[in-house]
């Protein structure tokens, strides 16, 4: 059977090129949390980190970020244009986050590229939610005089400092869950390179792309 | 303290000269391309390609920082229950190795585009009008702390001495061989000053007496402490730590 669409290009570029720039701002940002740790008993090692020093990691950071921002917008608005999160992130209703969640713990939850479940939609909506919310907590931290107005959201620059390292942490998160199930369900690497995958044999999975 | 780079310099300075508006506007804007070239990048900040990019963004950024800088918005001001007891000291140097600089014989020498190059004496100052705010201190490491400044308006002091304020930049020159720049904007700011007091205290010698240029609308490292010398210039001054890899403009 002939291969499908399952990831537009647009989407697969978007991808890989947030997966370098996350590694990048990810790494840069714990050489920098390392200069003034906001916990005691957390400071990252030295090897997982990117810069050597703290001037070093402040570079990466800045300029790692507009590679971030810019890929994040153009997906946005591209994923609205194109009727992206319409088609493979909706519906989403907390009944079908609640039925998958059930059928994930009994081994049970389809995890595919075609019709994604109702708790990947949540994950990948949820950690698109969470990115900006860093981006814009971030730009707090790096200038909390010029925009001020969004500490209506995140506070002074020190709670907007803990919300952007919180951020970090789902992040985080979300990539340890991402590449465990990818390594669970290899199938789904490959059309994220390709764009394509083999049809869905249950007649109930959409094909959308 | 700040974080001295570790083993060797890592970063070398930019010589070139900063044009940060027409860099913006007109310049070379990084290209989709160019950033897509970042990405291929995992390589430490020693690599010279790598490093050239990062020189190049930093450029960039104080570009966008200098587009982004609204010269009449005010950087959040506080209450005398919020100022940090005590505050921190920071400097490239211990706080037992704080210079003491004399005010016999203490003279702020004037230089560059400026008229009127006549030094300045603590008294001399001391009779300008003062204006007194309580800001937050940022620290290029993450920290902050809330102060009280008191002192001369720097902006007020320039036009007064008749400085080029169309020149770009503005170079001090401190007792503790520091020495770090502003942009003309910056140093035009309402807010930032000639900082002669601490907690309405004759500013002690930790925090930078006989005077400290107080900038809160830039982090710590670009607040000079024991100046010295200012100068006028168009030709990119560069500091200290700037000239180590830090961002030039780092506005906050």
């Amino acid at each position: 059977m002939a291969k499908v669409l399952v990831h537009r290009l647009y989407v697969r570029v978007f991808h890989w090129l947030n997966a370098a720039a996350m590694i990048m701002m990810i790494m840069s940002g714990w050489q920098i949390y390392n200069a003034s740790p906001l916990f005691e008993w957390l400071s990252f090692p030295r090897a997982i980190t990117l810069g050597g020093w703290l001037g070093g990691a402040l570079q990466w950071h800045f300029a790692a970020m507009w590679l971030f921002v810019v890929n994040l917008l153009i997906y946005l608005v591209l994923g609205i244009v194109t009727g992206h999160f319409r088609r493979k992130m909706f519906p989403l209703t907390p009944q079908a986050v609640i039925s998958d969640l059930g059928k994930a713990a009994r081994g049970k939850l389809a995890h595919d590229s075609h019709d994604y479940n109702a708790v990947q939609k949540l994950f990948y909506l949820g950690v698109t939610a969470i990115m900006l919310m860093t981006f814009l907590s971030g730009l707090v931290v790096w200038k909390s005089v010029q925009f001020q107005a969004l500490s209506v959201i995140f506070g002074n620059y020190d709670t907007a400092r803990f919300i952007h390292f919180c951020g970090m942490s789902l992040i985080c998160a979300f990539i340890v869950v991402h590449i465990a199930l990818v390594a669970i369900v290899p199938s789904t690497l490959i059309p994220m390179i390709t764009g394509r995958a083999k049809p869905f044999p249950n007649e109930e999975h959409r094909h959308v792309a | 303290m700040l974080l001295k780079p570790q083993a060797k310099k890592l970063l070398t300075p930019s010589k070139e000269l900063h044009n940060v508006q027409r860099r913006l506007f007109m310049g070379r804007a990084l290209s989709l391309g160019a950033l897509a070239m970042l990405t291929g990048c995992e390589a430490p900040a020693d690599d010279s390609t790598a490093q050239s990019i990062l020189d190049a963004m930093s450029r960039w950024n104080d570009g966008v920082q200098l587009a982004i800088f609204g010269e009449n918005r005010m950087a959040p001001t506080y209450s005398e229950a919020d100022i940090k007891d005590p505050f921190p000291f920071n400097a490239y140097y211990g706080e037992d190795e704080v210079r003491i600089v004399k005010e016999e014989g203490y003279k702020l020498e004037l230089a560059g585009l400026i008229e009127k190059k006549d030094p300045w004496t603590l008294q001399n100052l001391r009779a300008l009008p003062q204006v007194s705010q309580i800001t937050r201190h940022i620290c290029v490491e993450g920290w902050s702390a809330i102060g009280k400044w008191g002192g001369v308006p720097l902006g007020d002091f320039l036009r007064l001495v008749g400085a080029d304020t169309k020149a770009k930049y503005i170079d001090f020159k401190c007792a503790d061989d520091y020495h770090t720049s502003l942009d003309m904007a910056t140093a035009l700011h309402p807010q930032t000053i000639i900082a002669l007091t601490f907690r309405d205290q004759t500013l002690p010698p930790k925090f930078g007496f006989p005077m400290k240029i107080r900038v809160p609308t830039k982090l710590g490292f670009k607040n000079p402490k024991h100046v010295m010398a200012m100068e006028v210039t168009n030709d990119y001054p560069g500091g200290y730590w700037e000239d180590q890899g830090y961002n030039w403009f780092s506005g906050s």
